[in-house]
């Protein structure tokens, strides 16, 4: 499964973007997830499957002003 | 001490918590000021995110997260959002930029964003500019705080627009407000405290001064000064000098 993740291409075997998470090793990480430019909360994540030519964006707690 | 969207913080003094030399120091200045609210953001995570979840909960202060770098709607709401599952609060510190050289706010897509994300629940703190009428937009949309820069992030300029700002805390004698950016020096924090703000939201003066620690320590105390100076009414100024000595009694020697 061909998607793009935080903006790079990756070969990932997914389905769900909750498996996505737990291959790349943030499975219990805090971090929240955005599919194709739109909010995928937590809750959503294992029932959501990936396909190709998607755009999974991941992000996590980070300083700011 | 402020209170935003019914929470009462303990200080005015609102820090963010980018460009410190380390996390230790972060912390430091932290507690050496005593801010009442640490401004964070959301980046893709590439390691460093959950070490950086943990330092912030230490603080254990209320947290701001931003949408910092936003240039539309869409960014903007996705990003609130995500921020609102992530740090478990409905507080966004709403940027909408337009210009990259000045990062000023784009106010019109700022008030579209701002009344989506109400609607949905947040607690939008809208950074603006100090136009009157866009703060209106802003209160109409649903925010209850509004937090006009002083200067552009990161200028360490001061209060560009004195008057400005001065109007709008007239307009609107109700509401909380913030100036959020364009400081540099503790005198330019306490002008807006002087000038009956609420608070002050600064990163770059402290984090980047050469000693963050003993900068956050004057800012606090500059904020405080500038709190009890407006609390005590201060004199007007005038063009002609007014004696404070008193004339009368003065004996005549020449």
């Amino acid at each position: 499964m061909k998607i793009t993740l935080n903006g790079a291409p990756r070969d990932l075997t997914g389905p769900s973007v909750q498996d996505v998470l737990t291959e790349i090793g943030l499975g219990t990480a805090k971090v929240a997830t955005a599919l194709n430019g739109a909010f995928l909360p937590a809750a959503a994540r294992p029932e959501t499957t990936l396909s190709d030519g998607d755009a999974l964006e991941v992000v996590a707690p980070m300083q700011g002003g | 001490m402020p209170v935003f969207y019914g929470t009462e913080v303990a200080s005015p003094l609102m820090l963010g918590t980018a460009q410190y030399p380390s996390p230790a120091i972060m912390a430091e200045a932290f507690r050496a000021s005593g801010a009442g609210i640490a401004t964070v953001s959301l980046r893709r995570e590439g390691g460093g995110g959950q070490d950086f979840y943990r330092l912030i909960r230490d603080l254990g202060i209320p947290v701001l997260p931003n949408t910092a770098g936003c240039h539309s709607v869409r960014e903007a709401v996705t990003t609130a959002q995500m921020a609102r599952e992530l740090f478990e609060t409905p507080w966004i510190k709403l940027e909408v930029i337009r210009d990259d050289d000045t990062l000023c706010p784009d106010v019109i897509a700022l008030v579209e964003a701002a009344r989506a994300l109400s609607g949905d629940g947040f607690q939008v703190f809208p950074y603006c500019t100090e136009d009157l009428s866009v703060c209106g937009r802003l209160l109409d949309a649903g925010c209850e705080v509004l937090m006009p820069w002083g200067a552009p992030i990161g200028s360490g300029r001061g209060l560009n627009n004195p008057y400005g700002l001065r109007s709008l805390r007239a307009h609107f004698p109700g509401i909380p407000l913030v100036v959020d950016a364009g400081i540099g020096l503790p005198s330019h924090a306490a002008q807006a405290m002087e000038l009956g703000y609420d608070a002050v939201l600064l990163n770059t003066a402290v984090a980047k001064a050469g000693d963050p620690v003993a900068m956050a320590r004057a800012m606090a105390s500059a904020i405080e000064a500038g709190k009890l100076a407006h609390g005590a009414n201060p004199i007007e100024a005038r063009d002609m000098a007014a004696p404070s000595t008193p004339l009368f009694g003065m004996a005549v020697l020449g």
